[in-house]
């Protein structure tokens, strides 16, 4: 899955030895990798932790709305599918929070941050899942969106960031095929298919156009994480590169796209599309989204009720290892 | 609490009830008996598959959902299977989600709850190191078919069976909680353990012809092996309980039919649909 | 208290000849869940057919600002590689 990029300015302390950050800046420059040991700007390290963590944070969130339909999938090819995608965005979470973890936060600080509300993840994980067409949507719409902002990232300056990203493309390959098969099924099928199928479609649109992050001109960061090769493309190019590959796909299942002012624009070589709701999209950032809350709750709730288990497990780890000294 | 009263099979008797299929109906029983194992597979899946998201640690929900994809691959074979063996053109998907509890054959011990994590782990301790024993009988069973399904699950069930005993030591001899919590879970699961020993007529008919097990072969050396992880776990002895019966025979907890609900409730509801 | 378990990095054996290759880490309270966790994480599609698992911890890794005195003198070292050697043409195996 993905994240949306919502951190605040980075910037370059000035205290940073200048030396050092300009052999630092023509590596990158160089599309050399930076590896954890390396010397890295403060500002860098930060960014990327914040952005790394905040994708692990998304797989995670990520794995509740499709979660809600494992134990009520329509058939049992359909539920083995589904545990296996949301059981991916597990090991996603997990290949990520290592990556940053190689930057010296520890996961548990990583997840404290976001329980307490600190750290974000992707906005499109606060829409709640109605029906079976959601999780349709959801891998063809949401993992569409994330596929297109991934791919770059297997390219990105940070050598684990990078090889993480290499991983989770390998397998998310099947994620928006089933998408996309399941909205098939959906638009191919009785009169309350298709309804479920268009409705999903209806709620799912805009929100996975907010994905890609606000719009270029407000999205201050851009500059610098391009340059760092955090970033590969700007919010704006990959969204309309989203929306180009997206409307002739839903053309093909005969769903309507939720925007009169969609059309292609034949000087542009580009879909034109409508104004999207950033208000909206702040006050999910916010935390305001619909199911913010129970998104939140859960996490907490799995955290917290599994203490005693990663105790007790260390505890007998811990006795173990006092009997193995004795012996 | 008992859902049913135990029921006493005297050794001499079949066993049948009146949902089963008479023991002269070579393909009656085998029906039965595939919905037995397939639904025993069925049932712990979906109920494994409710954690997916609240384990832990990530790397619980991964091996929890690891076991759950196993079990519901299995169940899959299976009931294809028995849909072809009773030859009405119901195919896995129907049997699953187009049957009602009087019709699961399923043990009463995978339908329980999940509750806590230490539950959870004790049903999966006492089921698959049943399940493996049973499956590595199969293996060698007189229908090649089944045979071929034991062979590849069995590899599935001996890790289950391995990884569920490694979590049952270290819940049992880690904390004061952990190990509250284990005893509590072996507690609940106990009572149900005897019922995957039940012998009835489809099973003995069907022994007889090679092609299912008799759980009383392996009986003994499942108790041992229980018997010394619980020790490893520095856990007391499953106590002994009065069994609760009736799974094999359509009579379920009262947990099954809410497991349906959820399960089926898709296509019961839209049943022209193909999803 | 809510602390996560120790890391351990994961270490996979694609097939038989391979070496064991470096492919991430888990979180596991000890050697056993370690590897039953990379087991779950590491090889759901077929990855490999043997793993080694290691705490982070113990991973002793040289230091990148002393690259140049760890690596740099073995650049010059050229007579360590065979295409050094000039021989003629028509002398064979060698």
């Amino acid at each position: 899955m993905y994240t949306t990029e919502l951190q605040k300015t980075a910037k370059v302390a000035s205290t940073e030895d200048p030396d050092k950050l300009a052999a630092f800046e023509a590596r990158v420059a160089a599309d050399e990798f930076i590896e954890p040991k390396d010397w890295m700007p403060e500002a860098y390290r930060r960014t990327l932790t914040r952005q790394i963590s905040q994708h692990a944070h998304s797989e995670i969130v990520g794995m509740l709305p499709e979660g809600n339909w494992i134990t009520r999938a329509p058939s049992l090819r359909r539920k083995a599918i589904l545990l296996a995608k949301v059981q991916d965005e597990a090991g996603h979470g997990l290949y990520l929070y290592s990556a940053a973890e190689t930057l010296g936060t520890s996961r548990e600080e990583m997840i404290e941050a976001l329980h307490s509300g600190k750290a974000k993840y992707s906005t499109i994980f606060n829409y709640p899942t109605l029906t079976w067409a959601d999780i349709g949507a959801i891998g063809w719409l949401v993992d569409g969106a994330a596929i297109m902002n991934q791919v770059p990232l297997q390219r990105t300056s940070y050598g684990p960031y990078a090889r993480a990203m290499v991983r989770v493309c390998k397998e998310e390959s099947f994620h928006q095929r089933q998408g996309y098969e399941i909205m098939m099924a959906m638009a191919a099928g009785t009169a309350d298919q298709k309804r479920m199928a268009q409705d999903a479609l209806n709620r799912w649109w805009w929100p996975s156009l907010m994905m890609f992050g606000p719009p270029d001109e407000n999205s201050p960061n851009t500059a610098q994480s391009m340059r760092w090769r955090i970033k590969r493309e700007t919010n704006d190019e990959l969204r309309q590169k989203f929306v180009d590959i997206t409307v002739p796909q839903a053309g093909a299942l005969g769903l309507t796209v939720p925007d009169p002012a969609l059309g292609w624009n034949e000087a542009r070589g580009h879909y034109d599309f409508g104004e999207i709701d950033w208000e909206e999209f702040y006050s999910v950032v916010r935390g305001e989204g619909p199911v913010a809350r129970e998104r939140m709750q859960a996490r907490r709730e799995a955290w917290e009720q599994g203490a005693w288990v990663r105790e007790a497990a260390a505890a007998h780890a811990e006795k173990h290892s006092r009997k193995q000294e004795a012996a | 609490m008992a859902s049913l009263p135990p029921i006493d099979i005297p050794p001499a008797t079949t066993g049948n009830g009146a949902f089963d299929a008479p023991a002269d109906d070579p393909n009656g029983a085998l029906f039965d008996y595939l919905l037995r194992l397939g639904d025993d597979s069925l049932v712990l899946g979906q109920r494994l598959s409710e954690w997916t998201g609240h384990a832990a640690s990530v790397e619980v929900d991964l091996s929890l959902a690891n076991i759950a994809l196993d079990l519901i691959g299995q169940a899959t074979l299976l009931l294809d299977y028995a849909g072809e063996v009773e030859g009405r053109g119901r195919d896995g998907d129907k049997l699953a989600f187009h049957r009602d509890v009087l019709d699961f054959r399923n043990c009463l011990l995978v339908e329980q709850p999940n509750g806590d994590f230490a539950q959870t782990m004790a049903r999966q301790f006492l089921f698959s190191t049943w399940q493996r024993r049973l499956l590595r009988h199969l293996a060698g069973s007189a229908d090649a078919r089944i045979a071929a399904i034991a062979e590849k699950a069995v590899k599935e069930v001996t890790y289950h069976a391995e990884l569920a005993a490694e979590w049952v030591i270290r819940l049992g001899d880690g904390t004061e909680e952990s190990r509250r919590r284990m005893m509590d879970g072996l507690e609940w699961m106990a009572r149900f353990v005897p019922e995957l020993f039940e012998a009835d007529g489809l099973t003995a008919f069907l022994a007889e012809r090679g092609v299912a097990a008799d759980p009383d072969s392996f009986r003994a050396d499942y108790e041992e092996e229980v018997g010394a992880v619980l020790a490893a776990a520095g856990l007391p002895l499953l106590p002994q309980q009065r069994p609760i019966l009736g799974g094999r025979r359509g009579h379920h907890s009262e947990h099954l039919g809410h497991l349906l609900c959820t399960m089926q409730f898709l296509p019961r509801t839209y049943p022209e649909a193909v999803w | 208290m809510s602390s996560d378990w120790p890391l351990w990095e994961v270490f996979i054996r694609a097939k038989g000849g391979l070496s064991h290759r470096h492919v991430g880490s888990v979180h596991a309270p000890d050697s056993e869940i370690a590897l039953r966790h990379a087991r779950d994480t590491y090889t759901r599609r077929m990855e490999g057919v043997s793993l080694w698992v290691v705490r982070s911890a113990d991973i002793v890794a040289s230091d990148p600002s002393d690259d140049a005195a760890m690596f740099d003198p073995a650049a010059d070292k050229v007579y360590r590689h065979p295409t050094f050697y000039t021989i003629p043409d028509d002398v064979k195996h060698i």
